[in-house]
């Protein structure tokens, strides 16, 4: 039983940076714009997060300076895709490479510091439950803070009048421009909160995960959490989901190695990104009355004059 | 105030020709600036960047080798981006399309094999490329999964068989098992065109790409199709065009460019297969395909470009200790830029200072 | 017409590459080409270390030039000639993945010398240099036997090469030598570097038994997660004290710089020649971080053998040695395995209870 709390707590722990960049993309494309650039915006994130946090002292401080710089780089992407009407999956794009140099220019001078990670929580009583206690009262507060984020996007999505605005953009820009409503405006926001969350996501990895920072740390994860959006086929629930399995199965493959099952690692390397495809080409198939992709997502938007 | 764009009533083709020469310009500005910051003199270093390396055969021997692959890829990239039908995994098309002609490399090797080994290489790196690319498409077609993501995905899975056949069963017995195959026999390997260059057939294969592209986008009722359904999902419909069977055409297409490229990578430059053959020649595509602006000709130029900037990036690590990093920033802010001043062809920027009015009725 | 073309493209690139060549300067120029970011705090940076002590050794005699981030793909041999063609004499190549490409611009360059790391393939003017790190690892495979409670290690695998392999052999085989019984897990995670992904594979280890933390990964982060954990472990490539003040028992610390700096000698005396240079403790192509976090017996064993070794007293491989199939393997080197078996090595000792991927 032990070994099942263990591994449910890393479980956790990687699952986490993939959940709350892919919070942040789902609301994004919900609005129905496409931002491949999460990785980019991810490793910035990383660079500054870790930065604030070395010169400040402060965790908190850290993981504001990551989703403020995701933020900014989230805003170019606004500016081009929104402002300019540029495509979305070329703006994306080069916002990686820009992201993924200006992280290292900035993350330069940081390297090879420490600084202590961020502190788990610890309820006098609870935290000590066996098999539950750590994973309910004992992570850091990245672990809550992602899914206390998930369940406020659902409910802006699906409870509040906002929320209904945000999902008529990314379904039907024209109408949702007959309508009297600000679509660029209400689509800048979700881009700025995606920005705000793929910032934090990467700001979790130098300040929770592995506390130091190295250029290109993020090593991918923004794409993962990219595909993980189109997993959950747009749905904060399936997102839950789907960032836990992709942990989980990260997670088991390395745990079989140590328990020496005997099938070449490369294959149980693939098996995640196999599952994905498997799983999507099954919920596709289902199709039981559940939303695919926003009809507008990645089209331009040009209001009329 | 509040900047608004404005539709042109027709695509501006003065704007086609000098939007590429405004960004630019900004480019140089920022660049300017920035290496001023980090102390460097800016005129020199952008000497380095942009003029030196076009000003000797050797660099623009590699300027071509680098924009090859870079080029047949984006133009199968771009028809399918035209059609509607996003192929996102052009890397992991080229990766099976190394290893599917490869595997004729190694199974021939220290054979009496004749020169047939090589086009057979060729053609199986195109047909594994384009099953490859069938597999997202169909899962689209059949079952309505997103081809962004089931592409994305089986670039991962790509990647760790080619890593898993170089470690395990091709590896070269005579390598001390290190991660390789064998060097490829010469009728496996991709001619050269200049002695002791790096130039080879590749280059000219992707020429002849670019031109069957241009000729079927612009001659042939396949290509119309192509655009239609792109421009006009619904127009095509009536039009009885089929939206699918489309889908599922380009990606092959695109596959069969992607896997060419990866076998031709492999037989010519590389000379054997091993991990990581592309340092994401199928990402670089995509940016290569929009920077052409889905444009045959466009896609030429922009790969070549593209490859200017990476050759020029290291002469400047070389010369004057530019660190890579700012070679990326660099080119992000370039594509920025461009993509922005494309931007121009189809709208005008009008900056409003009025508040603005709340629109009705459907545009 | 195409014909005619081609030459003057050809005239057109010869005149360019005499150019290039004709620019020597006074100055030696030594080149480097890394295949990480130089802040990688492993592989790379301990590269860049030592092109720093050359700088400070040589001053103004010479000059250095590095590219940093260069993939092992097709890139990397236009890379290489950039340097060529930048008035390098003397070219390190510091991947195993650059071994082709480094002996196709050596052959093109026969006046340009060039040094590859970890390869095997050598010409005139190409040398080969790379150290014998299993003895390091035999001598972390005695202590993490020593201190093991749980009788259990934790192996963080990259890529199965032989050089991670031996290295694993060697660490076992140290081990038997205190606890015949020991056991090991192994994890590969088929990456040198992803700090997320290492960190997995050492909890996956700690939470499965192991109680020592063994990486033949790059980044610092097995370190951390050990430490973090109360538990112990060996850096790898460079210092990694700081990132486990009360973790790191040793680390293999990989120190360039004794050999550049005796082949930029003899490059600037005129006396450099192609050489396979396969150096170990003796010779100072590595070494071991100070023994801390373990008693005073424990750390006494450890000088003990690192001494043994250094005075060739001691063999790692040994013979006999036993593989996974319970066979005593063919001893080609006298009394120990011979360098090309290690080199090559594709088998796991007796003891090691993990399948060889790709066997």
């Amino acid at each position: 039983m032990v070994l099942v709390e263990a591994i449910i707590l890393s479980v956790l722990a990687a699952s986490t940076p993939l959940l709350l960049a892919a919070t942040g993309e789902l609301v994004t494309e919900r609005a129905g714009v496409l931002n491949l650039g999460v990785e980019g915006m991810m490793i910035v994130g990383a660079a500054c997060g870790f930065g604030g946090a070395w010169l400040s002292g402060s965790i908190v401080v850290g993981a504001l300076c990551g989703i403020i710089a995701g933020m900014l780089m989230s805003l170019i992407f606004a500016f081009m895709t929104l402002g300019l009407a540029v495509n979305q999956v070329a703006t994306g794009l080069a916002l990686t490479i820009f992201g993924i140099g200006l992280s290292g220019l900035i993350g330069a001078r940081f390297v090879g510091e420490r600084i202590n990670t961020a502190p788990h929580l610890s309820v006098p009583g609870l935290s000590d439950i066996p098999l539950v206690g750590r994973i309910l009262f004992g992570e850091d507060a990245f672990v809550y803070l992602s899914l206390a984020l998930i369940v406020a996007v659902w409910w802006f999505l699906y409870r509040t009048r906002a929320g209904l605005v945000l999902r008529a953009c990314g379904d039907n820009h024209i109408s949702a421009h007959a309508l009297g409503y600000p679509v660029l405006r209400i689509r800048m926001l979700a881009v700025l909160f995606g920005g705000a969350c793929a910032g934090l996501a990467g700001a979790y990895l130098p300040l929770a995960y592995t506390p130091f920072f190295i250029p290109g740390m993020t090593a991918g994860r923004g794409w993962i959490a990219l595909a993980l959006v189109v997993f959950a086929s747009w749905r904060p629930g399936r997102l839950v989901i789907g960032a836990y399995l992709f942990g989980a199965v990260t997670i088991l493959q390395l745990h079989a190695q140590g328990a020496g099952v005997g099938i070449p690692s490369q294959f149980m390397s693939a098996l995640p990104y196999l599952a994905t495809v498997i799983v999507l080409v099954l919920l596709s198939r289902a199709r039981t009355g559940g939303s695919t992709a926003p009809a507008a997502l990645g089209t331009v938007f040009v209001p009329d004059r | 105030m509040q900047l608004v764009l404005e539709k042109r009533a027709e695509r501006s083709r003065t704007i086609a020709l000098v939007s590429p020469l405004i960004a630019i310009g900004l480019t140089l500005v920022t660049m300017s600036v920035l290496f001023a910051l980090l102390g460097k003199n800016p005129i020199t270093a952008l000497g380095v960047y942009f003029i030196a390396p076009l000003t000797d055969g050797y660099s623009l021997q590699e300027i071509a080798v680098k924009a090859t692959p870079l080029v047949m890829i984006a133009i199968g990239l771009s028809l399918c981006y035209l059609a509607n039908a996003w192929n996102i995994g052009a890397e992991g098309q080229f990766l099976i399309g190394a290893v599917a002609g490869s595997w004729i490399a190694v199974k021939t090797q220290g054979t009496e094999a004749g020169h047939w080994v090589l086009p057979a290489m060729l053609l199986a790196g195109a047909a594994a490329g384009a099953l490859y690319a069938l597999i997202p498409a169909l899962c689209r077609v059949k079952f309505g999964a997103s081809e962004i993501l089931t592409s994305l995905m089986l670039v991962y899975v790509a990647d760790l068989l080619l890593d898993y056949l170089v470690r395990g069963p091709w590896r070269d017995p005579a390598g001390f098992n290190f991660p390789t195959t064998a060097e490829f026999d010469p009728v496996a390997t991709v001619p050269l065109l200049i002695e002791g260059g790096r130039l080879h057939l590749g280059s000219i294969i992707a020429l002849i790409v670019v031109i069957c592209a241009f000729v079927l986008l612009d001659r042939t009722i396949k290509g119309f199709e192509i655009r239609v359904v792109g421009v006009a999902p619904r127009a095509a419909r009536f039009g009885g065009f089929n939206a699918n069977q489309l889908v599922l055409v380009t990606f092959a297409i695109s596959g069969a460019l992607a896997g060419l490229a990866g076998i031709i990578e492999v037989a010519g430059p590389i000379g054997h297969l091993q991990p990581g053959i592309s340092p994401g020649y199928g990402f670089t595509a995509i940016i290569v395909a929009f920077l052409g602006r889905l444009n045959p000709v466009g896609i030429l130029i922009a790969g070549l470009f593209l490859a200017l900037t990476f050759i020029g990036g290291e002469q400047a690590q070389i010369t004057m200790k530019i660190p890579l990093d700012v070679t990326k920033v660099f080119q992000g802010i370039l594509l920025f830029y461009v993509l922005a001043c494309d931007s121009l062809i189809l709208y005008r920027f009008k900056l409003v200072f009025a508040a603005r009015q709340v629109q009705s009725g459907a545009g | 017409m195409m014909k005619r073309l081609l030459g003057a493209a050809a005239a057109l690139l010869l005149a360019g590459s005499i150019a290039g060549v004709a620019h020597a300067a006074d100055k030696l120029k030594v080149g480097f080409i890394y295949l990480g970011p130089i802040g990688d705090l492993g592989w790379t940076y301990q590269h860049e270390l030592a092109r720093q002590a050359l700088v400070k050794e040589f001053g103004d005699k010479i000059e250095t030039t590095y590219l940093e981030n260069v993939p092992e793909g097709p890139d990397s041999e236009r890379a290489i000639e950039q340097l060529v063609r930048a008035g390098n004499k003397l070219i390190f190549t510091t991947s195993f993945g650059y071994m082709d490409p480094t002996l196709k611009v050596a052959k093109k360059y026969p006046n340009v010398h060039f040094e590859h790391a970890t390869g095997y393939k050598r010409d005139k003017n190409m040398s080969t240099y790379s150290a014998r790190w299993y003895q390091g690892r035999y001598i972390q495979g005695q202590i993490a036997a020593k201190m093991s409670k749980a009788g259990v290690l934790g192996y963080i695998g990259s890529f199965p090469i032989p050089e991670v392999v031996s290295g694993i052999n060697a660490t076992m085989l140290g081990a038997q030598s205190i606890n015949p019984n020991i056991k090991v897990k192994i994890i590969w995670v088929n990456t040198w570097f992803d700090p997320g992904k290492e960190a997995d594979a050492a909890k996956a280890l700690l939470d499965q038994g192991a109680d020592i933390i063994m990486q033949h990964t790059d980044s610092p982060a097995p370190m951390q997660v050990a430490a973090e954990r109360g538990k112990l472990a060996f850096g790898q490539d460079s210092e990694m004290i700081k990132f486990g003040p009360k973790a790191q028992l040793t680390s293999i610390l990989d120190t360039w710089a004794p050999y550049y700096i005796s082949r930029v000698k003899a490059e600037l005396d005129g006396t450099w020649k192609s050489e396979d240079t396969w150096g170990g403790l003796d010779s100072k192509m590595f070494e071991m971080a100070p023994y801390t976090n373990m008693p005073d017996d424990v750390k006494k064993m450890a000088e003990e053998t690192q001494a043994a070794i250094t005075a060739g007293k001691l063999h790692p491989f040994k013979c006999p040695v036993v593989g996974q199939d319970g066979k005593e393997v063919e001893c080609k080197g006298g009394d120990h395995l011979a360098d090309g078996q290690i080199l090559g090595m594709n088998f796991y000792v007796k003891g090691v209870d993990d399948k060889l991927p790709g066997k």
